[in-house]
């Protein structure tokens, strides 16, 4: 109708602006409310905040804020409790596992998680994580493994490739001296009590949407009371690597995942995936 | 709940107690000379479906006190001089978590390995803090099978008022021995700890989480006064001794646990040949009844500390009088016992080389 | 009318179109969102925020809402929002707006 068209408003521009279509747009990902709203400390790029970015999710989607204890270690996420907003527990240095299981032998319809770095869970604190693993401590233990001790500026840990070079191993890690980095995820998962054994990164969108959907799978695990479920999670230190992120999510591709292959390493069976019947 | 009286070993004893006391969880770890501790409460405890677990290790143990008493419940571990030791960090981080807990250290001799007999070389480990940074625990010192039963109320009640830990120093002596004990009838107070405990976090409140971590200096200071603030307090309060015979005393006996008990027989003995000797039996050794001791030297013509060590709480007995009376000490060491009629053979000869002088 | 024409056929064909709202002052600059966009749409600015990083601009016009750089922030300083591809009101053209307007400019036509 063109003779009407000097009524329309010259400002008609509909094609321009994504603007006019605003009350079309619905929120698809924000951070979740779990997360205590504050900045984080740590280093650019650092896994650590991603992680509990995604637990903090996972526990905002299953509404279990208020039946959720987690237990920080002693290492660069010793501040966990600062960022997630839940009840927490601070552990000595490697003793997660142990508070964790108290925490959940007494309040056994809570989730319990122990979030821990490679020093904390495969040095000085190797043996309560193995035989809280072994007595199939209905938990779940998130472990960070970034090869290297981030906190205490970049010294060798158990995890530490050979031939990478820390401030403890400035001509690279001699095999011969120190052994082997430890597969954590593998010498676990021989545990009877060991329920649900995963490694995962989480250098790329794909590999985080897997992370969640298996810290998902651990935490709902849990009801059915059947044993530990041990999460070993690739990190990242770009300050100790001396690497830019993205320079230490393509390290983590060509080198980390040689030596720590990612994948499910113990699943449930099919005829395990109901509640565990109580002893008589 | 009984009040009659029944024969039972200290450690046993102990361990009843601990059950009606209202323990939720029992930690430990086995050593000599306080495994029949663990061994009990692993058949009763289930009894009465609380939590009891052999952990690991000692380390291990102390931790599962720290998540079970951050939970909110009412925890306890029990071990030896050399498994207290490796309990000492955890002991540092309930303390400045201020977490609520009983810890039971029946003391055998040392240094190291040692031997299973008993010892009171862990004195200066329990009462000046063997654990590292500014913190003390309130340090219960039973002398009898009875105080073994009656500290595990008191010690729970005084955790849970002052959020702090507390100390039962027995030794391998005490603990081992059998004698007649009741079971008194007791109240839990049931100590409301929703405010601070982690038992999730409800709409209703703002997330509960322990830590002994402040790493901005001037918020740990805050800190370390909120803890001296506690520990003055301590002092002000919950001073317990006992003393005997000092009315008239010339000469006094401090002592605390099986030493005590020694000097109260070498006491009789010596009264009966005229000395004028009294016995002060600290009860609680932190807080010490240091402004008593310094009454008492007003009378006395010398203290003297007999202890199952080369000398430990000797030295709070001299801080005590502040130089107004001459302090003597008796020791035995390796796990050998004294006689009482060594003990009066000693105050003899010191009152002899004091009248010399 | 003819530039009309033009941009119109281009919002008929980005069925779904995002955006992206970045907490600047809390970003650190770390670009592991810019690696994971597919579509160019995060650059790192020249400034820099409060506590001294250059922060992540966004492009929203190439947005298309995927969710993978707020997946992959450390720092969770990434909310998405994005259009329904099902909605009806995407399909509504400008020549479909024009012409509701003429009719309650011109109620009797």
């Amino acid at each position: 109708m063109q003779t009407e068209d000097h009524l329309l408003p010259e400002t008609l521009t509909l094609v321009q602006a994504p603007e006019c279509h605003e009350e079309e747009y619905e929120l698809v990902y924000h951070k979740p409310a779990t997360m205590v709203d504050v900045h984080m400390h740590y280093c650019p790029g650092c896994a650590h905040s991603l992680v509990h970015k995604l637990l903090m999710e996972v526990v905002e989607e299953m509404d279990i804020q208020e039946q959720t204890i987690g237990i920080a270690p002693v290492g660069c996420s010793v501040f966990a409790y600062d960022y997630m907003n839940i009840d927490m527990q601070e552990a000595a240095h490697g003793r997660a596992a142990a508070v964790a299981t108290a925490v959940k032998r007494l309040m056994p319809e809570k989730y319990v998680f122990t979030y821990q770095g490679d020093g904390d869970l495969a040095a000085i604190g190797i043996a309560e994580t193995l035989h809280a693993i072994n007595r199939g401590e209905n938990i779940l233990i998130v472990f960070m493994n970034n090869a290297v001790y981030g906190m205490t500026s970049g010294q060798m840990a158990p995890t530490t490739l050979a031939g990478m070079k820390t401030t403890t191993s400035p001509d690279g890690r001699d095999t011969g001296f120190y052994g082997a980095p430890i597969k954590v995820a593998e010498l676990m998962a021989m545990l009877p009590g060991a329920f649900y054994v995963t490694r995962q990164t989480v250098n790329n969108a794909a590999a985080v949407r897997k992370t969640k959907k298996a810290l998902e799978k651990a935490f709902n695990y849990q009801k059915l009371k059947r044993g530990t479920c041990l999460v070993e999670i690739i990190g990242n230190c770009p300050s100790n690597w001396k690497m830019t992120p993205m320079e230490a999510s393509k390290f983590i591709d060509e080198e980390m995942v040689k030596t720590f292959p990612a994948g499910d390493i113990k699943l449930p069976k099919a005829d395990e995936l109901k509640i565990k019947p109580e002893e008589p | 709940m009984t009040t009659e009286a029944k024969l039972m070993k200290g450690n046993e004893a102990l361990a009843e107690a601990a059950i009606q006391a209202g323990c939720d969880a029992y930690f430990g770890y086995p050593i000599t000379p306080q495994s029949e501790v663990l061994e009990y409460l692993a058949r009763e405890m289930p009894k009465h479906k609380r939590i009891v677990m052999q952990a690991e290790s000692e380390i291990a143990s102390i931790n599962m006190v720290y998540g079970a008493a951050g939970a909110g419940f009412r925890s306890m571990t029990s071990s030896s001089s050399p498994g207290i030791s490796l309990m000492q960090e955890g002991i540092s981080y309930l303390a400045g978590a201020e977490l609520p807990c009983l810890i039971v250290n029946v003391n055998r001799a040392g240094p190291g390995l040692g031997t299973i007999q008993p010892g009171q070389g862990d004195y200066f480990q329990s009462v000046k803090g063997g654990g590292h940074g500014d913190y003390k625990m309130i340090v219960l010192a039973p002398a009898s099978v009875q105080e073994m039963a009656d500290f595990v109320y008191l010690g729970f009640d005084l955790a849970d008022k002052y959020r702090n830990p507390v100390l039962i120093l027995s030794d391998g002596a005490i603990g081992q021995m059998m004698e007649k004990v009741v079971f008194h009838p007791y109240t839990n107070p049931n100590v409301d700890k929703s405010s601070w405990a982690t038992t999730g976090k409800p709409k209703t409140r703002e997330r509960n989480y322990i830590t002994s971590l402040f790493i901005q200096p001037e918020r740990m200071e805050v800190h370390n006064l909120k803890l001296e603030a506690k520990y003055k307090l301590i002092r002000e309060n919950e001073v317990r001794f006992e003393e005997i015979n000092t009315a008239d005393a010339e000469y006094l006996f401090v002592a605390y646990g099986l030493s005590a008990r020694i000097c109260q027989k070498a006491m009789d003995i010596a009264r009966e040949k005229g000395i004028k000797v009294g016995l002060l039996r600290p009860i609680c050794v932190y807080p010490y009844p240091y402004k008593r001791l310094e009454e008492l030297a007003a009378q006395s013509k010398f203290m003297l500390s007999v202890e199952l060590n080369s000398g430990q709480m000797v030295e709070d007995v001299q801080l005590a009088v502040k130089g107004k009376v001459p302090v003597e000490f008796y020791g035995k060491l390796g796990g050998l016992l004294p006689t009482p009629e060594e003990i009066v053979l000693q105050l003899e000869t010191l009152i002899q080389k004091h009248h010399a002088n | 009318m003819e530039a009309d024409n033009n941009n119109s056929s281009s919002v008929k064909e980005r069925k779904v179109k995002g955006k992206v709202e970045i907490d600047i002052q809390k970003c650190k600059g770390c670009e592991l969102c810019t690696a994971a966009c597919k579509e160019n749409a995060l650059t790192l600015s020249d400034s820099i925020n409060i506590k001294g990083y250059r922060y992540i601009i966004a492009n929203n016009d190439a947005c298309n809402g995927c969710v993978n750089c707020a997946l992959v922030c450390p720092d969770a300083v990434i909310t998405v929002y994005r259009t329904h591809p099902k909605k009806k009101s995407i399909d509504v053209t400008p020549e479909d707006i024009r012409e509701q307007l003429q009719t309650m400019i011109s109620p009797t036509k």
